[in-house]
């Protein structure tokens, strides 16, 4: 008998026992859509909280002189002094690299600020525009230090800062006086509380240009680099420092910290929960499985006579074998299928209900769901195959 | 062109050894149109699924066209059968979920015909059997008379040297019973060898060669001229 009979045959058997065959598809079905709409939970479940990481500078790199194992050893690490500072050259090369969406610059630095007959100590940092959409902060009044503003004297407050200067009247507008200079307030930052170590309401932002004349320093004490996406933070983490080697002659001299590592955790933690939730449903999967056991044993003892009669006809063992093992194929392969596109369509429901939740099932889980269904169902028919094989043809005649 | 030779078959009831076939030795000559009859049990059944190598033999030889057979693979027994030999039984033995055309065929899908050349031969066999009016029905709405003659178009279709029919009539009432018999000894006439196992007289004395079995011996081996 050859192959194509052979499917034919056993597909025309599937057909004919019309309700046995949907049953048994849809046992499988529900298996493999199961694996694939929890698996799609899971993994929603994890990009989602990627997707919340992102939102608070999730691909932040942060680039500072000085190399991390020296730091403890080294007193001019905590200054910002080490041999060969990072100057706005560098940070403006690292801007150019192919895996870098913004960077901002940062100074910092000290200074008297004072307006009207109020004077205090502020703690000032000196950046650029990109500061904002890099670290997620947010304006309560005015704007930022517009693009290419480098070199005009604006100045932006951290709430407190003004609030405290300006209690009653509008900040955005007035001019204020930091060290010698003097500066029109284009914004008031958010109050957003502690973050990288300052405290957002006691700062005041001005352009790096200023802050550089202000400190009378030419380097910078950090280099804040957003990177395009997830997935180039390393990359981008490599070729930062591949570029700052070039251009300081070859010394590894420079540190990247990136705030993956927190991330990386909850990202480990919830793929072992997706898998997890993966290897529960294919439990499902191994008892369709045994289902196509049964249902092929029962088909085996009702079809005894037509057994018989095959081999009477001259069909051998192997033929009988293969017809009962693609019978069980077919059934456990369109159970595969159906069930791939029942998982497709619980996924897209669950992302119609909870659209904050990309609930995609991943192509590893969809292919892993599918191959199980087909393995266990051909696995499951060996036993009834082999036992139809081996049927004694004149007894199996004999029986109605 | 089959030759058996001290053909032993024993069957274990319990602990009780039951010989269906005791030593039997029989030539059948090619174009014989031989009748085995006997009481159930005498082993008449028993022989025939032998000569079909639908069984093994205990003890004994089996020659088949002058090769011996008793020691074949299964897998060429099963070819043997397909090519040489078929059967008609007394229940039919159609399968249900097939059409008569379907079941026709079988053998050759069996045989790995490509499908074109199936088509062709099927066609034919209906033609011949008068079936091509019921070629798409299944077997549960043919008349007992037709079911056969679908059984006998596929016994035939490979064109097998022996046809071999367990009680082709048993099943039929008379009339119709008499019609399968001319259709099979209308194949005789073609050239078949045909072997008939029955219990009624009347149809065994139509073969020109009637053999008689009791208790798994030969009793009597009579050949008449043509009756």
């Amino acid at each position: 008998m050859t192959l194509a009979d052979t499917l034919q045959t056993s597909f025309k058997t599937v057909l004919s026992y019309r309700i046995r065959s949907l049953l048994i598809i849809l046992a499988m079905a529900l298996g493999v859509a199961a694996v694939v709409v929890l698996t799609a939970l899971g993994d929603g479940a994890r990009n989602y909280v990627i997707n919340q990481f992102s939102s608070v500078g999730t691909n932040l790199l942060v680039v500072l002189p000085g190399r991390a194992e020296t730091a403890g050893s080294f007193p001019g690490a905590m200054l910002g002094q080490t041999p060969r500072d990072l100057t706005l050259k560098d940070a403006q090369l690292l801007g150019r690299l192919p895996q870098v969406r913004r960077y901002a610059p940062l100074n910092v630095g000290a200074a008297e600020l004072s307006a009207a007959n109020r004077l205090r100590e502020v703690t000032v940092l000196g950046s650029n525009a990109n500061l904002i959409p890099i670290r997620h902060m947010k304006l309560t009044q005015g704007n930022f230090l517009a693009h290419g503003s480098e070199h005009s004297a604006q100045i932006v407050l951290g709430a407190k800062i003004a609030s405290e200067f300006f209690p009653r009247s509008q900040a955005i507008g007035q001019r204020i006086r930091l060290g010698d200079s003097r500066f029109l307030v284009s914004g008031v930052l958010a109050s957003q509380g502690e973050s990288m170590g300052f405290n957002t309401d006691e700062i005041v932002i001005i352009p790096i240009d200023y802050a550089q004349a202000m400190f009378n320093t030419t380097s910078l004490f950090r280099i804040m680099v957003e990177a395009k996406s997830h997935s180039e933070i390393e990359p981008a983490k490599q070729a930062i420092l591949a570029s700052l080697r070039q251009s300081h002659d070859g010394e590894d001299d420079t540190t990247v910290i990136t705030q993956d590592a927190i991330l990386a955790t909850f990202d480990r933690i919830l793929r072992a929960l997706t898998l997890a939730v993966a290897g529960i449903a294919a439990i499902s999967l191994i008892v369709a499985g045994i289902l196509v056991m049964n249902v092929m044993l029962v088909a085996v003892s009702q079809r005894t006579a037509e057994i018989g009669l095959l081999k009477a006809i001259g069909a051998t063992s192997i033929d009988i074998r293969r017809l009962f093992f693609a019978e069980a194929v077919w059934l456990s392969f369109a159970g595969a299928v159906v069930g791939f596109l029942l998982g497709q369509f619980g996924s897209l429901l669950l992302r119609l209900a909870y659209p904050q939740l990309p609930a995609w099932a991943p192509a590893w889980a969809s292919i892993a769901g599918i191959i199980v269904a087909l393995v266990t169902g051909i696995l499951a028919s060996i036993l009834p195959a082999s036992k139809a094989a081996r049927l004694d043809a004149v007894q199996a005649l004999s029986k109605k | 062109m089959i030759h058996l030779t001290a053909i032993t078959r024993t069957f274990h009831m319990g602990d009780q050894a039951v010989y269906a076939l005791h030593d039997i030795n029989l030539h059948i000559a090619s174009g014989e149109y031989v009748s085995i009859m006997g009481p159930s049990g005498s082993g008449k059944s028993t022989l025939l699924n032998i000569i079909g190598l639908l069984d093994k033999p205990d003890g004994g030889w089996y020659e088949l066209d002058d090769k011996l057979i008793t020691d074949l693979s299964e897998t060429k027994q099963a070819q043997i059968r397909r090519e040489k030999i078929g059967f008609v039984f007394q229940s039919f033995h159609l399968v249900p979920r097939l059409t008569a055309a379907e079941n026709i065929e079988l053998p050759l899908t069996l045989s790995g015909m490509p499908p074109a050349q199936r088509q062709i031969r099927v066609d034919e066999a209906l033609q011949a059997f008068e079936l091509k009016q019921r070629a798409n029905h299944r077997p549960s709405e043919l008349s007992g008379g037709q079911r056969q003659r679908v059984a006998i178009a596929r016994a035939t279709i490979m064109q097998p040297s022996v046809i071999l029919a367990d009680e082709p009539t048993g099943n039929l009432d008379h009339q119709i019973g008499a019609e399968v018999m001319l259709l099979l000894e209308n194949l005789h006439k073609g050239g078949t060898t045909l072997i008939v196992v029955t219990h009624d007289r009347e149809l065994g004395a139509r073969a020109h060669r009637q053999i008689a079995m009791r208790d798994g011996r030969i009793l009597t081996d009579q050949t008449h001229d043509a009756g």
